[in-house]
């Protein structure tokens, strides 16, 4: 080959090798910065279970409490209101909490350790809304046979008393029941359960 | 004066800057049959000094803490000097871009200046668009008001709709597993950094690609077709300095009329530009009885909400939510009528228009109303139309009777 002659094949090569040795170090380089933006080791630590006194919770009436800067609900059903969660299974979507949005331990039919006690945490499974507590029966903006539940203001998302979702909602799963444990009658840990979860 | 013609003449010699004023001004040639839709590109140019300027001097005092930064929005408005004024410019001003940016882009699809061959001012346009979104969505949740808080929530729980990757993306979103301080830190530098920064790059570009295919105009023929054989200046050309900087002024003083109004008398807007909830602090525990984003999000919101979730996912609507943003950037491929201008097409896509500006506008008032299944349904028949526009375009521009062109550009 003359010394003028431009070897194309040797330039290609070297073309290429350079644009992935270039590619590679830019990814390398990417990765730090992305990660960065993952929660920090602070963050993570954050966690920690919140011990609740429950002493205080009526009947018919909610407590919300912070965890992991997630409002969780516990309320105290009544009754009435225990007797109304088995008559509208057909409009429900998970009615049996198939899903695993629960423990094992309040995958029944009130979704709870205690049957009175729910605790679930309150942020809507479509955007991440908190719905309000919306116990008065039949109200005028929820259809006459509103069993009592909770409903979500930003995309209209329904709940039952057990926080079951509703067919035909944005929401496609039922809300979330935390890990807890009672610790005595009137104290319950949320975040924690007897496994350690 | 001498002493200056020299001066000018040591820098040109230098820097292009002579060569730079005539190619985009004095002799910039410019369609002379531009109309009143011509003047909301100057004045997209002047809302973004606007916000840039104004948001500066924010800075100044604002804090990017979940701690502190509702407290540090109050102080501007109570204790800065001016601050209030400077605060109302700048939230106005976010408000008022997307109104000169949609007159904007409906300029562009009643006279085709998308067409051939300005693809590519399109597209430049639809990245600036794209990037007003998010520079508008992160800089509403810097005032830490309620609003700021759940908007941004459910912005970014959209994200967790995503299959297999979407809990880990919305996450790394964050920063966190709620919407926290390390999420308004990071929008933060976002808003005052990044996207400002790749704005200000894509609207160079915008003008760039504008100024070297030439300006379209209301009758959509092409003025570089007939030029003064002798100089080779477009015989319907005229230089953008001084005709259309001296028309420009008139726009930008009438502009300025409205947004002083507006910044003076009604800074909220009744609500639509500052919404009410955001002069509550944040509150993580407590979402507010209704929620609905800023006005200039809201058809894609209705659109987001007309959609029913599909095998237990969200999915689906947010798919449909960003499609309807994304299609808009294929509207130099879809439409295949002969003609450009609205002036010379036929009655359907005249027709098909109007249609979509009923639904977008229909649309942007259902996403700011509570859900009611009537409502849900009009979302549906409205965003059904909306997606109609563009995916049977190719169809109905082709057999539309159009009336023929005018060779030169008509008054």
């Amino acid at each position: 080959m003359s010394q003028n002659e431009v070897d194309r094949s040797k330039r290609r090569f070297l073309i290429a090798a350079t644009t992935a040795v270039g590619g590679v170090a830019t990814v390398g380089v990417a990765v730090p910065f992305l990660a960065s933006m993952m929660p920090s080791q602070r963050a993570k630590a954050a966690g920690a279970p919140v011990e609740v006194d429950i002493s205080k919770v009526e009947p018919g009436m909610i407590l919300s409490v912070e965890w992991r800067g997630k409002p969780v609900w516990i309320v105290n059903r009544t009754k009435e209101m225990l007797d109304l969660l088995a008559k509208h299974d057909d409009q429900l979507a998970d009615p049996k909490s198939e899903v695993e949005q629960q423990p094992s331990y309040c995958k029944n039919a009130t979704r709870s350790i205690k049957p009175n006690m729910l605790v679930a945490v309150g942020i809507c499974t479509h955007l991440g809304c908190s719905p309000t507590f919306r116990k008065d029966l039949g109200a005028p903006d929820l259809g006459a046979d509103w069993p009592g539940g909770f409903f979500c203001p930003c995309h209209g998302s329904r709940f039952d008393l057990a926080a079951r979702v509703f067919k035909g909602v944005p929401a496609p799963t039922n809300l979330v029941i935390p890990p807890h444990k009672y610790l005595s009658d009137s104290r319950i840990l949320v975040g924690e359960d007897s496994k350690g979860a | 004066m001498n002493s200056l013609t020299n001066l000018l003449g040591w820098v040109d010699a230098r820097f292009p800057l002579t060569k730079l004023w005539k190619e985009h001004l004095s002799e910039y040639y410019a369609p002379k049959n531009f109309n009143f839709w011509y003047f909301f590109g100057s004045l997209a140019l002047l809302v973004l000094v606007i916000q840039i300027v104004s948001g500066i001097f924010l800075t100044m005092n604002y804090k990017p803490d979940a701690a502190y930064a509702f407290y540090s929005v109050e102080y501007i408005m109570r204790d800065v000097d001016w601050g209030w004024l400077i605060r109302y410019v700048h939230s106005t001003g976010a408000s008022m871009f997307f109104v000169v940016v949609y007159l904007h882009m409906f300029r562009g699809l009643m006279y085709g200046s998308y067409r051939k061959p300005r693809e590519l001012i399109w597209i430049f346009g639809m990245f600036i668009y794209l990037a007003l979104m998010a520079e508008a969505f992160m800089g509403y949740l810097l005032p830490w008001g309620q609003m700021s808080y759940w908007g941004a929530q459910v912005i970014v729980n959209l994200f967790s709709a995503v299959p297999f990757v979407g809990p880990d993306l919305s996450v790394w979103i964050r920063g966190d597993y709620v919407i926290s301080d390390a999420t308004l830190n990071r929008f933060f530098a976002f808003h005052v950094v990044a996207v400002p920064l790749v704005l200000l790059g894509l609207v160079v570009a915008h003008i760039i690609a504008l100024h070297e295919v030439g300006s379209n105009n209301p009758d959509g023929v092409e003025i570089k077709k007939h030029k003064d054989p002798v100089t080779h200046i477009p015989l319907d050309g005229i230089p953008f300095h001084p005709y259309y900087t001296v028309k420009d002024i008139v726009g930008v003083v009438v502009f300025l009329m409205v947004f002083s109004a507006i910044v003076f008398f009604a800074p909220d807007l009744g609500g639509y530009f500052i919404e009410d909830n955001n002069f509550i602090p944040a509150d993580p525990l407590k979402t507010p009885p209704h929620i609905a984003p800023v006005w200039y999000f809201t058809p894609f919101y209705a659109v987001l909400r007309a959609v029913p979730p599909m095998f237990g996912s969200q999915f689906p609507g947010v798919i449909a939510m960003g499609v309807a943003v994304m299609i808009i950037f294929f509207l130099p491929w879809l439409d295949r009528g002969p003609v450009k201008s609205i002036r010379y097409r036929g009655p359907i896509y005249k027709a098909a228009l109007t249609l979509f500006v009923i639904s977008f506008l229909g649309l942007g008032y259902l996403g700011m109303q509570p859900v009611t299944p009537l409502f849900t349904l009009l979302s549906q028949v409205f965003t059904t139309i909306y997606l109609a526009f563009f995916i049977l375009m190719p169809w109905y521009t082709k057999i539309d009777k159009c009336k023929p062109e005018p060779e030169r550009v008509t008054g």
